[in-house]
């Protein structure tokens, strides 16, 4: 069933519509939602909501709950390659929890926090943007470690960053669910405007290994679920630009690379020389790397997660 | 006056992007001021120009008292302007949702990091701001209710009205919060208009400005001391919101004094022309905000009424 949960009239004959397919079966009383669309320009959840509702079709006797699917919380935005809410060139994802007497995004923010707000758990799809490649990763605020780790574990993904309660956007729809105590996992992957197969069948393998978990799920799952390094184990090291030009990449994304190795140039065409080599201040896995080759000074190039020495035994 | 360079950043292709800072007078850190920090806003840069153009002119007859620092930076973001982008050019993000900035970080968090570094530590900071809602203002100084805030101080600029609003999520990165922090009195100035110079509007703001400027006794000029603004909070306002979408037909704007029942605006039928729905206003009160575009959708604030 798709269920309408925003209808507003748009000025010439159309209506903004956000809507979410719901797909039910059994007596079980679980319900999980995957999100996604918030920027118009991150399309790797689209991929996963198609295959998941696809292998969900295919098989809804094991399913025993509910799963909401909300393909485009920005549907304006995703039917137009814009990243933001068309006309009003705001982030979306930082109005929330909007307002019931605001104005229509508001309206709509907070509209859409109160059709989640319940769910037993809350996946909110998003890749990267248009400039940096992201390897499939969860991000948790600190404060809801504790409660969301055990279920970031069962994703399939390669990365679970914590970031500090000081770096939190608090107007993030994330954020807004948590704090009303809905259970709500960031998952970055991929890059903007473009879809990788892979990583979409990854986190799909994932939702239905964190479905079986929540016993909603009684059919087959894959059996190769990647077990997640925790950036509590190790630190996290951001490599911006020192100087504006052009990117001309020596390393792929997602690989290991040692202290000293080199991770691009920055270079000057007009001159023909290097204005920056980037080099890796640690060993460590490239897990965001940019892809788009024009920089300015501090934009960011890659980030290195590198494991504290006998982290596993911590 | 001294004009200087306070933060410089080469371009791959483009001219350096600068930002200039106008300082006048030398002594206590008194009053930053700044303008533009989106592209579109226009208004508020042209507003920031007068105020420069004005202490030049105070200056040159003696009328900055001694012991006054006062800093001006007009444009924050002329990239984004030269190119008619409202954000960054390059990704699209707003300086003013960075600050206090990261000099270590991204493009827009080192150019927040670089201003915020200029402008803290003054004792009043005044920004020049706009609405991201489409429309029309009565001037007013806007300020966060974040326990620091200073009401009275705001009434010298003596526009009509002062805002006290509730500081929402994002409010925690914009640059008249991290003010407040930082012990700087933060007032955030609304001229009414953005995309457009509206000289009417801009002069009532930078004359505000020198007014309050004037009654700190910062500067020294005889000026009429506007008016005894009323101070307002959200709740004191009436919203009036669209019940259809369409073409608008705005019959009442920003100022004006209306009295219950009065007709506002009606919304047409874009392919008819027919009458969709007729706004009537519900109390007696003045429009402080008026949704100003000739679209409208629907459930969207198209007025907001300030009760007698």
């Amino acid at each position: 069933m798709i269920k309408t949960i925003i209808s507003e009239g748009l000025p010439v004959d159309e209506q903004l519509l956000i809507r979410k397919k719901i797909i039910q079966n059994g007596t079980g009383p679980k319900r999980i939602c995957i999100v996604t669309g918030t920027h118009g320009d991150e399309l790797e959840g689209q991929y996963v909501c198609f295959e998941l509702i696809r292998r969900l079709n295919e098989n809804i006797q094991f399913l025993d709950g509910t799963v909401e699917v909300y393909p485009a919380l920005n549907p304006l935005g995703v039917d137009s390659v814009t990243r933001g809410i068309p006309t009003f060139d705001l982030d979306m994802n930082r109005i929330f929890p909007g307002d019931p007497n605001g104005h229509l995004i508001e309206h709509t923010a907070y509209e859409i926090i109160q059709d989640l707000k319940g769910a037993d758990m809350v996946i909110d799809i998003h890749a990267s943007n248009i400039f940096l490649r992201e390897m499939p990763q969860a991000r948790i605020n600190v404060q809801m470690s504790k409660k969301l780790i055990p279920f970031a574990n069962l994703l399939n993904i390669d990365f679970i960053w914590i970031h500090d309660a000081a770096t939190v956007l608090e107007s993030t729809l994330a954020h807004s669910l948590n704090v009303i105590k809905t259970p709500t996992i960031v998952v970055e992957m991929g890059i903007g405007m473009r879809i990788t197969r892979d990583y979409g069948n990854r986190l799909v393998d994932g939702i239905f290994n964190m479905m079986k978990k929540m016993k909603m799920w009684s059919g087959p799952i894959s059996k190769e679920i990647s077990k997640p390094m925790l950036s509590t184990t190790g630190e996290v090291f951001f490599m911006n630009a020192d100087a504006s030009g052009i990117i001309i990449p020596s390393v792929s994304h997602s690989v290991n690379v040692k202290k000293g190795d080199l991770l691009c140039q920055i270079v000057d065409p007009f001159e023909g020389v290097v204005l920056q080599n980037v080099l890796s201040p640690v060993d460590g896995v490239v897990f965001t790397l940019r892809t788009y080759p024009v920089v300015y000074e501090g934009s960011l190039i890659a980030r290195i997660f590198s494991k504290t020495p006998c982290s596993d035994n911590l | 006056m001294k004009r200087e360079i306070l933060f410089q950043m080469k371009s791959p292709y483009r001219d350096d992007f600068k930002i200039q800072g106008f300082r006048f007078g030398e002594g206590e850190k008194s009053v930053a001021i700044v303008g533009a920090m989106r592209g579109d806003e226009i208004q508020q840069q042209f507003t920031c120009s007068q105020v420069v153009k004005n202490l030049i002119e105070l200056e040159k007859e003696g009328r900055i008292l001694p012991g006054h620092e006062i800093l001006v930076i007009p444009s924050a973001n002329h990239f984004s302007m030269n190119i008619n982008k409202r954000f960054w050019a390059m990704d699209n993000t707003d300086i003013n949702r960075m600050f206090p900035g990261y000099d270590k970080g991204e493009t827009t968090q080192r150019i927040a990091a670089a201003l915020f570094d200029e402008v803290r530590g003054f004792k009043y900071g005044i920004q020049l701001a706009s609405f991201y809602m489409p429309g029309e203002f009565i001037p007013h100084v806007r300020m966060m209710d974040t326990g620091f805030q200073n009401v009275k101080l705001a009434k010298k600029f003596g526009l009509p009205y002062v805002l006290v609003r509730k500081p929402k999520p994002y409010d925690t990165a914009v640059l008249n919060y991290n003010w407040q922090i930082f012990d700087t009195q933060a007032f955030s100035i609304y001229s009414g208009d953005t995309d457009t110079i509206n000289k009417e509007s801009a002069k009532i703001a930078w004359l505000s400005i020198l007014r309050f400027l004037n009654s700190m006794k910062i500067i020294k000029k005889d000026m009429h001391e506007g008016f005894n603004s009323s101070v307002l909070h959200d709740n004191d306002m009436e919203t009036i919101k669209s019940n259809q979408a369409g073409i608008l037909y705005s019959q009442r704007g920003a100022k004006d004094e209306v009295k219950e029942g009065d007709l506002l605006a009606k919304i047409l039928d874009p392919f008819t022309g027919a009458v969709r729905s007729e706004i009537y206003s519900p109390i007696d009160g003045t429009i402080f905000f008026a949704h100003d575009k000739p679209l409208i959708h629907q459930n969207t604030v198209m007025y907001k009424i300030v009760k007698f």
